[in-house]
C-alpha cells in the first residue's frame, strides 16, 4: 500500500461517528458550510476501528461521551489498523483548541502530520455544533426536572387539600411556609410528604 | 483542617470501590478531602479528563500511565501512579459456541489452570481467535498476550479488539468476538445474559497483577504534595476497610447504587467474595485472591510491576526495551506512596522492586520496620521477571 500522507491541499476527508441521524446531519451541515470536505458518517459502531481504517480519513470526530471512543484508541497504535497512526490532536500545538473541544464534548482524532491551519476551521465548526447539542441537552434535562418537581408539588398539594380540607392556594401556602421554616425548598418538603404518605399506606 | 474538594474520574466497575468507599465511608473526609466523583463513559475519557485538568485524580488501568510515558496512544501527558487501587479481578470468557467445542473436547472448566485452558483453546480454535478487551492499553491485553503467547499461539492467530464493556455481551452474542477479557461486573453480566461462559480468572495467568492505579498528573503531584499525600492516605484507609470481611455487604450495597454501578448487589458480591458463577447453568467456582484491595501490600506501587508492563508493551510496539523499562519504572511512584503513608505507620517493604513471579506461597519479607506479608505472584508458566535484567 502506498504511504498515505495527509494532502497538503486536496480535499480533507472527515469521518463523523454519530448514531443519531438528526445530529449527524446537523454536524455535516455545519462542517460543509462554505467548505469542500469529503465527509462520511458512520452510524453503526460494530467494528468501528476497521470501518474507519477502510476510509483512512484525515480527521475523525466523535462525541466525547460515546463509549465506543475507546475503540478509536486502536488507531493511535502504529501496529493498528491504520497505515498512518492518528493522534488525538491535543498533544500538538493546538492545545487551547483541544481544551475547548473537550469542554464542548467533541473529541477529534487527526492523522499524523496534518497542518494545524487546516484543522482549525473543522474543529471550530464542530465545537460550535457540539456546544449547541450540549446546551440543548442541559435545557431538556432542566425542563424535565421542572416538570417532575411540579408533579410532586401537585401531589403534595392534593394530599393536603384532602387531609385538611384546604383550598389549593392555602395548601401551597402551607407547603411554602413549612419549607421556609425548615430552610428547605418547596419541592423537598413536598417530596418528604409524598414519601411519608406512601410509607404510612 | 479545611476541607478541599478534589474531583476524581472513575469507570463504573467493582474495582472502583476504593474511590467510592473513600468518599462514602468518610475516609476522604478524615483527611480533609471531599471527593467529587465523576463517572466516565470510556477510558479515553478518563485519561483525557485527567490529562487536561478537568479532574485531579483518576481510577485508571495500570498500563495507561505506562503507555503514556512510552509515548504510546493518543495523549502523552506525564502521569504518576501514586498507589495501586486493586490487584487482579479480570475474567476471561468465551462464547457459548466456543464453550460447547471446549466441552466436547473434554475440557472441564476448572476456572483455575491457565495452561490447560489455553491448550484446550488452541486445540479447538480453527480460525484466528477474536478477543474483546476494554482498551488497547490494559492489563487485559497484557494477560491475554502473555498467556496465549507463552503457549505458542502466533500473534496472527489472535485478533485483540477494543469493545466497550457494556457492549461486550452483545458483541459475543452477535458473533463479533469469540472470547473476551473484562473486569467485573461485565463477565458476570455476560453469564447472566446467557451469552458466555467464564474460562479463567485473570489471577490464573498472573497471580498478583496490578489492575487499576490511582493516577494524578505528575506536575500536580509536584505542586500539591500535601493533597497528594492526603489522597493516598484516604485511599489506603478505604482499601483497609474493604479488606475486612464484614465490609462486604455494605460495599456491595454502596456500589450497586444508581449513581455508581447501577447493578444488582448479588452480581457485585460475586467479585467481592471471589465466588464466580461461570455458566448460565449456575456452576460456581471459588477463586482465592480473585480481587484484592489491600492484602499482601496490594496498594504498593512496585516499580517492578510497571517495569514488567513497560517491557511487554515495548516488545509488542518494537521499542527499545531497556529504555522503556526505565521510563515505565518511573511512573509507579513508590516514593510518593511511602512519603504519604509514613504518618500512618503502614507496613512498607524494604525495597521498591521485587522479582515478579517468584513468590510461590504467602511469605513474610523484611520490611522497613518488622516484616510484611506478601501473596503469591506467580505467572502461570513459572517464568520470573527480573526488572534489573532489561
Amino acid at each position: 500500500m502506498p504511504d498515505r500522507s495527509p494532502p497538503a491541499s486536496g480535499r480533507l476527508s472527515i469521518v463523523v461517528v454519530e448514531k443519531d441521524r438528526d445530529r449527524a446531519i446537523q454536524i455535516v451541515d455545519a462542517l460543509s458550510a462554505g467548505n469542500d470536505y469529503d465527509i462520511a458518517v458512520i452510524g453503526s459502531e460494530t467494528g468501528l476501528a476497521r470501518q474507519i481504517a477502510q476510509r483512512a480519513p484525515d480527521i475523525v470526530l466523535i462525541d466525547i461521551d460515546n463509549p465506543s471512543r475507546d475503540t478509536l484508541e486502536e488507531l493511535t497504535l502504529a501496529s493498528g489498523p491504520l497505515e498512518r497512526p492518528v493522534a488525538m490532536f491535543v498533544s500538538g500545538a493546538a492545545g487551547g483548541l483541544a481544551k475547548q473541544a473537550i469542554e464542548a464534548g467533541v473529541s477529534a482524532y487527526v492523522v499524523d502530520g496534518l497542518q494545524p491551519e487546516r484543522l482549525k476551521p473543522v474543529l471550530d465548526a464542530a465545537i460550535a455544533r457540539f456546544q449547541m447539542f450540549r446546551r440543548m441537552r442541559t435545557e431538556l434535562a432542566e425542563t424535565r426536572k421542572a416538570l417532575e418537581e411540579r408533579k410532586v408539588i401537585d401531589r403534595a398539594k392534593g394530599m393536603l387539600m384532602k387531609a385538611r380540607g384546604l383550598g389549593e392556594e392555602e395548601a401551597y401556602a402551607l407547603l411554602r411556609k413549612a419549607a421556609m421554616d425548615q430552610g428547605k425548598k418547596v419541592v423537598e418538603v413536598a417530596e418528604a410528604l409524598v414519601t411519608a404518605a406512601r410509607l404510612l399506606g | 483542617m479545611k476541607t478541599v474538594t478534589l474531583s476524581a474520574a472513575y469507570i463504573p466497575l467493582v474495582d472502583a470501590a476504593p474511590l467510592i468507599v473513600a468518599q462514602e465511608m468518610g475516609f476522604a473526609e478524615a483527611e480533609g478531602l471531599s471527593l467529587d466523583l465523576v463517572k466516565a463513559p470510556s477510558w479515553s475519557s478518563v485519561r483525557d479528563m485527567l490529562a487536561f485538568g478537568r479532574v485531579d485524580a483518576a481510577h485508571l488501568l495500570s498500563p495507561v500511565p505506562v503507555a503514556m510515558a512510552l509515548g504510546l496512544g493518543g495523549v502523552t501527558t506525564r502521569l504518576a501512579a501514586v498507589s495501586v487501587l486493586s490487584v487482579n479481578g479480570d475474567v476471561i470468557g468465551v462464547s457459548n459456541a466456543l464453550a460447547d467445542r471446549l466441552s466436547a473436547a473434554g475440557f472441564s472448566f476448572d476456572f483455575a489452570d491457565a495452561k490447560a485452558a489455553g491448550e484446550a483453546l488452541c486445540r479447538v480454535v480453527d480460525k484466528p481467535l477474536r478477543i474483546g478487551v476494554p482498551f488497547p492499553f490494559s492489563m487485559h491485553v497484557e494477560l491475554l498476550t502473555y498467556w496465549l503467547g507463552a503457549l505458542g499461539m502466533p500473534p496472527d492467530r489472535m485478533s485483540v479488539r477494543t469493545i466497550p464493556p457494556p457492549l461486550m455481551a452483545q458483541a459475543l452474542a452477535d458473533g463479533e468476538v469469540d472470547a473476551f477479557c473484562v473486569g467485573e461486573p461485565w463477565g458476570s453480566i455476560a453469564v447472566e445474559q446467557g451469552v458466555g461462559t467464564l474460562l479463567l480468572p485473570g489471577s490464573a495467568i498472573w497471580a498478583f497483577s496490578p489492575e487499576k492505579v490511582l493516577a494524578v498528573r505528575e506536575d500536580w503531584a509536584e505542586t500539591e504534595p500535601h493533597l497528594t499525600d492526603r489522597l493516598v492516605r484516604a485511599l489506603w484507609q478505604a482499601s483497609h476497610w474493604l479488606s475486612r470481611p464484614d465490609s462486604l455487604i455494605t460495599t456491595a450495597e454502596i456500589l450497586s447504587r444508581r449513581a455508581y454501578l447501577d447493578v444488582p448487589t448479588e452480581i457485585i458480591d460475586r467479585a467481592l467474595e471471589g465466588r464466580l458463577v461461570i455458566s448460565a447453568r449456575g456452576d460456581q467456582r471459588q477463586v482465592p485472591h480473585f480481587l484484592e484491595f489491600h492484602a499482601g501490600l496490594a496498594t504498593f506501587p512496585w516499580r517492578s510491576q510497571a517495569a514488567w508492563i513497560a517491557d511487554r508493551m515495548a516488545a509488542r510496539a518494537g521499542l527499545n526495551r531497556g529504555l522503556a523499562v526505565q521510563a515505565g519504572r518511573a511512573v509507579f511512584r513508590s516514593d510518593l506512596y511511602r512519603r504519604a503513608l509514613k504518618p500512618l505507620g503502614a507496613e512498607m517493604p524494604a525495597a521498591s522492586e521485587k522479582l515478579e513471579g517468584a513468590i510461590r506461597e504467602p511469605m513474610t519479607q523484611a520490611a522497613v520496620e518488622g516484616a510484611v506479608q506478601l501473596l503469591p505472584d506467580l505467572f502461570f508458566d513459572g517464568r520470573i521477571f527480573d526488572p534489573s535484567a532489561s
